[in-house]
């Protein structure tokens, strides 16, 4: 939809240039098609209203208007500035523990389930490491099921317990496992939950300190639209969690969210998911997510 | 006062509040056009007026497919059994919401058939399977890995066998630019009217309510590859609002039916415009 934005700033720009009257108004009037398109990539109401009001110091202090080509250039201070915003270069995964303890956490549907599996995966074809997963959802209907499938597929030891209802006991317990079976890597796939579900919030935070992991990461689902920010915020007010997930990047979404939840809680963004497969992890790219949000 | 109290400070309260509960920059810029014309027109608005308007002007961009009214989980009588085939992307919220569904249609009596096509996702049988036990109603399922349109032609005649009322088809979460995964959703459809001619009588697309403008492209595709018919929008017990339906529903003319708002089998009502409206303003 917003292949045209470098276009459509050029023309925004060329009615105002020769006029003599270049001032910051003028200016402004281009900075609407770039917070329109940020929106529509679903970044944040505030934090696209913040970053135009950045993008216009810069654009002046560039003197874009005296530019040949001022649309190119405002798109590329644009690009810069989300790119830069979004974190230097990929970072890597923790894996300092014996075992190394890593905490999946999220919304309902985001992809934890999937993405505790090919993190396994990729641990394991990748590191050389013997991962174990276990399975501290005990409410989604299937949800162990689900994980042993998972696990199955791709040859990884699942730790369940399904006469336990209790997700900080499964993960002791899980850990434990580990320690006597040679897993030198723990993966806790928990329930999904509600930023403002007390009493399941408060659930996590039981379970974090009890393992204390030396990974905690928040996945989220890259379609999420206004909402990122508050649940972003909420999850790392409870955790302060060391990464996040970008899932379901295969689909056509903007993702716009990266931003927000990058603004908010200033966490790298560590992988994306890229497909429901085993294989469908990749590690994140700052600039590609700055021009996919740009439509570029 | 002499001069309409809705100024511009107004009106970018209204774009920031609506802008972030999803509905959308378009949307949002065809609310406001048609508050300043109503403000143009009338005059002397305070915020009380201010608040019936643009109440009225959101419900009426629902308005042509919502009457607002309904309260109770209906289906139509002259159809037996009344077929459901849901659809959407990965964990918007289907199988939940067919669980929740079948309950409501069995509490009224009515026997109620699932059949299991999301032969592919991880456990996604026995996610259905709970929820069948737990609603007490009949399952038609396969293998993993079987053909989903396969198993939608099973439930379709073993409902018709067992003299269903309802029969509610689960599919496989795919995102909507996989055109392989939605041809394979148009052949499921297709497949089904071998049992029962005018099958599906009701194309479901579950859309999350924590979803931006992707939605748009959701609805979109899935409208190409099915024919949607209806929209549930899921998980509105969170703070997100789900604000991005505005827009689906007026650009496609596709009624929003329910609301899910919590992972309890109870969990489920019947969508209410003036409700829905209210809760951005909350
Ligand atoms: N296309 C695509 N689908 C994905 C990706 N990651 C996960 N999924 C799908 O998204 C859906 C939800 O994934 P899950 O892993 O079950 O999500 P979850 O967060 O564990 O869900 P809950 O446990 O219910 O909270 C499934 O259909 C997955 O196959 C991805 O990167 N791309
Ligand atoms: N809070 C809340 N959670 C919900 C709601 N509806 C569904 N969920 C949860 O969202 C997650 C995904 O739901 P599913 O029903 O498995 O979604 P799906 O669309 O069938 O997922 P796939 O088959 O993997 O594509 C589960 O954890 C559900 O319990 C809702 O209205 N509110
Ligand atoms: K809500
Ligand atoms: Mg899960
Ligand atoms: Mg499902």
């Amino acid at each position: 939809m917003f292949n045209n934005l470098s276009e459509k700033l050029d023309k925004a720009l060329h009615v105002l240039k020769g006029h003599g009257s270049i001032t910051e108004v003028n200016v402004a009037e281009t900075l609407k098609e770039v917070r329109r398109a940020l929106l529509d990539a679903d970044v944040n109401f505030k934090i696209a209203k913040d970053f135009t009001t950045r993008v216009k110091e810069k654009a002046l202090g560039q003197d874009v208007l005296t530019a040949l080509q001022p649309g190119q250039l405002m798109v590329k201070i644009v690009k810069d500035e989300l790119t830069e915003l979004m974190g230097g270069d990929a970072e890597g995964i923790n894996l300092s523990g014996t075992p190394s303890i890593i905490l999946m956490s999220g919304l309902q549907g985001s992809g934890k389930t999937t993405f505790s599996g090919k993190l396994a995966n990729y641990l394991k074809t990748k590191k050389t490491k013997k991962p174990l997963l276990v399975a501290c959802d005990v409410y989604r209907p299937a949800a162990i099921d689900q994980l042993h499938v998972v696990g199955g597929q791709i040859n990884v030891d699942v730790f369940s317990d399904k006469g336990n209802s209790n997700p900080v006991a499964i993960a002791e317990a899980g850990i434990a496992f580990a320690k006597a079976n040679g897993h030198n890597v723990v993966i806790i796939d928990t329930a999904g939950r509600l930023a403002v579900d007390e009493a399941m919030m408060n659930e996590i935070s039981e379970i974090h300190k009890a393992i204390q992991p030396q990974e905690t990461l928040f996945v989220v689902d890259s379609m999420t639209g206004q909402d990122a920010v508050n649940t972003a915020k909420a999850f790392n007010d409870v955790l302060n969690f060391d990464g996040v997930i970008l899932t379901k990047l295969d689909g056509d979404t903007r993702g716009g969210a990266a931003i927000s939840i990058k603004s908010v809680v200033d966490k790298p963004i560590k992988f994306i998911g890229t497909g429901e497969k085993m294989e469908a992890i990749d590690v994140f790219y700052p600039s590609r997510m700055a021009d996919r949000i740009l439509g570029m | 006062a002499g001069k309409s109290k809705v100024d511009d400070d107004v009106l970018d309260n209204l774009e920031e509040i609506l802008v972030s509960s999803d509905v959308g920059v378009n949307t949002t810029l065809k609310i406001i056009t048609r508050i300043e014309e109503r403000v143009e027109k009338d005059k002397y608005l305070g915020t009380a007026e201010l608040n019936k308007i643009l109440r009225e002007e959101i419900a009426g961009l629902l308005s042509e497919t919502n009457s607002g009214e309904d309260t109770e989980f209906k289906i139509p009588e002259n159809k037996k059994p009344y077929v459901i085939m849901v659809v959407g992307v990965n964990g918007a919220g289907k199988t939940t919401t067919i669980g929740k569904l079948a309950y409501q249609f069995k509490k009224q009596g009515l026997n109620v058939v699932l059949g299991a096509a999301d032969t592919f996702r991880a456990a996604a049988i026995d996610q259905l399977q709970v929820w069948a036990d737990r609603v007490d109603v009949p399952i038609v399922k396969q293998e993993m890995g079987s053909d989903p349109a396969s198993v939608a032609f099973d439930a379709l005649e073993s409902g018709v066998s067992q003299n269903a009322d309802v029969i509610i088809i689960d599919t496989a979460g795919r995102l909507h630019n996989k055109i392989n995964l939605m041809n394979e959703l148009t052949k499921v459809k297709r497949v089904m009217q071998k049992v029962v001619g005018d099958a599906p009588h009701d194309v479901l697309l579950v859309l999350d309510g924590s979803t931006g403008q992707n939605a748009f492209e959701q609805a979109k595709q899935f409208t190409a590859a099915t024919e949607v018919t209806s929209l549930a929008v899921t998980k509105l017990d969170g703070t997100a609002k789900g604000g991005v339906v505005i827009g689906i529903s007026d650009q496609f003319k596709i009624p929003v039916k329910y609301i899910g708002v919590g992972e309890g089998i109870n969990d489920l009502q019947v969508f209410n415009k003036y409700e829905f409206v209210d809760s951005f303003f909350k």
